[in-house]
């Protein structure tokens, strides 16, 4: 058995944050889950009709994959080394050849191709992070944060999720850092990166991100059918609140795991009026969750499928997320 | 939301798993609270997955009854469709849903077999068969 002796598991809401924060965490800096998620600007919106997985369309509450392993980059003055394989047995040797050394190292990988996920949980989605902190005869110790535990999982299996093709194709990434992380300039970083989300969201080159991404999705769900094509209909919404409450946001499509690194910010800046705000943000993630409610009782026909209504409940949203990040903004400066 | 409104409803998408979510414990901060589930969710997955299961098992129909090639009841059950099986066997589009045809599939030379086994991961003699 190979195994560093200090590594903790830390269980996370969301993977990408939880493997960041548990790699600087490793490497000597105390970070928490929010703050990897607010320094990397990583919350967001984001309605892509064009791009289809399964038949519907990409929706997002967050920045693309890869946007927290990056974006920690710069706050934390640490160099993030990626490597990508063209062959699973390439992959694998430099896996173990790293784990040997005792570094712990981030992987991608697909969750339909992870024996250990629940089998309702295993659909195709490619950018799952775990993080590689040993191994032990076949099996690699991993940690996957949004597990309560450490789990493992059989070389060959891992090979499989690491390497799976389609969309956002991992290609058996993986990363580690290249020195170690060191303590920010708080009062610089934590509103630099509050002013780059505030630009996301409210003045994003492209209708389709940010706020008015949310009033496109209204406008969408508003034009549902309700009669016989309702069962496509309910796909859409049901796929939105999937998006929104299952695949590892904290709830609230991150809103509230957000609401707690303004909590943080106000604490480690001094700054109240951030405080406030957290407040806020938790009734805007509480307003998300009686959308997801409301879709789930129209999709098990307890109320009568109404897309005018869902979508009133999605402009309100979009509305209140306007009102917050203009305040932030004016709050950063 | 406050720590004692987490749901703990016991999803059982969940597997048994309790997920972490962030809301406002009583002594004022927010932090982690672990949860059993909530309905809301386990029903949008729940909807996700019946709908898979749904076009697995009328695959399935339609394969007994000789019209379509078994590849649609495994390329469902995989939980994929024709877009993601071309992506992962590296085929065109227009050539999967070709041998999806019974006849063409019939005919389907071992390479081709071992490729969509590969992908579906499954041994190339399952893909004649149609057991549940």
């Amino acid at each position: 058995m190979n195994t560093p002796s200090d590594f903790r598991h830390q269980h996370a809401s969301h993977c990408e944050s939880g493997v960041m924060s548990a790699i600087v965490r490793h490497y000597g800096l105390p970070l928490s889950e929010p703050m990897a998620l607010g320094l990397a600007s990583a919350i967001s919106f984001a309605y892509l009709p064009f791009v289809k997985l399964g038949g519907l369309p990409l929706v997002a509450y967050r920045m693309p994959p890869r946007a927290i392993i990056r974006g920690l980059q710069k706050p934390l003055g640490l160099k993030m080394r990626t490597e990508t394989f063209r062959s699973a047995e390439k992959g694998r040797a430099r896996l173990d050849a790293l784990l040997d050394a005792g570094q712990v190292v981030g992987l991608q990988t697909s969750v339909f191709w992870l024996p250990y996920f629940p089998p309702d949980l295993r659909f195709h989605f490619n950018a799952h992070n775990v993080l590689a902190y040993g191994r032990d005869g076949d099996d690699y110790l991993l940690s996957d944060p949004v597990f309560e535990e450490p789990v493992r999982c059989a070389s060959a299996d891992l090979a499989r999720a690491r390497f799976a093709r389609g969309v956002l194709a991992p290609k058996g990434l993986l990363y580690y850092p290249e020195g170690r992380p060191v303590e920010p300039d708080w009062q610089q970083a934590i509103p630099a990166a509050i002013r780059k989300t505030v630009r996301i969201m409210l003045r994003a080159p492209l209708p389709l991100i940010g706020v008015r991404g949310v009033e496109r999705v209204a406008r969408a769900v508003e034009r549902l059918p309700a009669g016989e094509q309702v069962a496509q209909s309910k796909l859409f919404v049901g796929h939105l609140v999937r998006m929104q409450e299952e695949i590892g946001t904290g709830g609230g499509g991150f809103r509230y795991m957000y609401a707690s690194f303004l909590e943080e910010a106000a604490d480690r800046l001094a700054r109240p009026a951030f405080a406030d705000l957290a407040g806020e943000l938790v009734e805007i993630g509480d307003g998300w969750r009686e959308f997801a409610l409301a879709a789930a009782r129209m999709i098990r026909d307890r109320d009568p499928f109404d897309g005018p209504r869902l979508a009133a409940l999605l402009r309100h949203q979009g509305q209140r997320e306007r009102e917050l990040f203009t305040r932030l903004d004016h709050a950063t400066r | 939301m406050k720590a004692e409104d987490v749901p703990q409803e016991g999803n059982t998408t969940l597997g048994g798993q309790r997920k972490a979510m962030y809301a406002r414990g009583a002594d004022g901060r927010i932090g982690i609270v672990a949860s059993q589930g909530w309905e809301a969710e386990e029903i949008v997955t729940r909807q996700a997955v019946e709908e898979l299961e749904r076009l697995a098992a009328d695959a399935r129909r339609r394969a007994l009854a000789g019209e379509t090639s078994p590849l649609e009841y495994h390329m469902y059950r995989a939980r994929m469709d024709i877009t993601l099986l071309s992506q992962v066997t590296g085929l065109w589009a227009w050539r999967v849903r070709r041998h999806l045809r019974p006849a063409v599939f019939a005919r389907l030379s071992p390479a081709l077999r071992a490729r969509y086994a590969a992908a579906l991961g499954i041994e190339p003699q399952r893909l004649d068969r149609l057991d549940p």
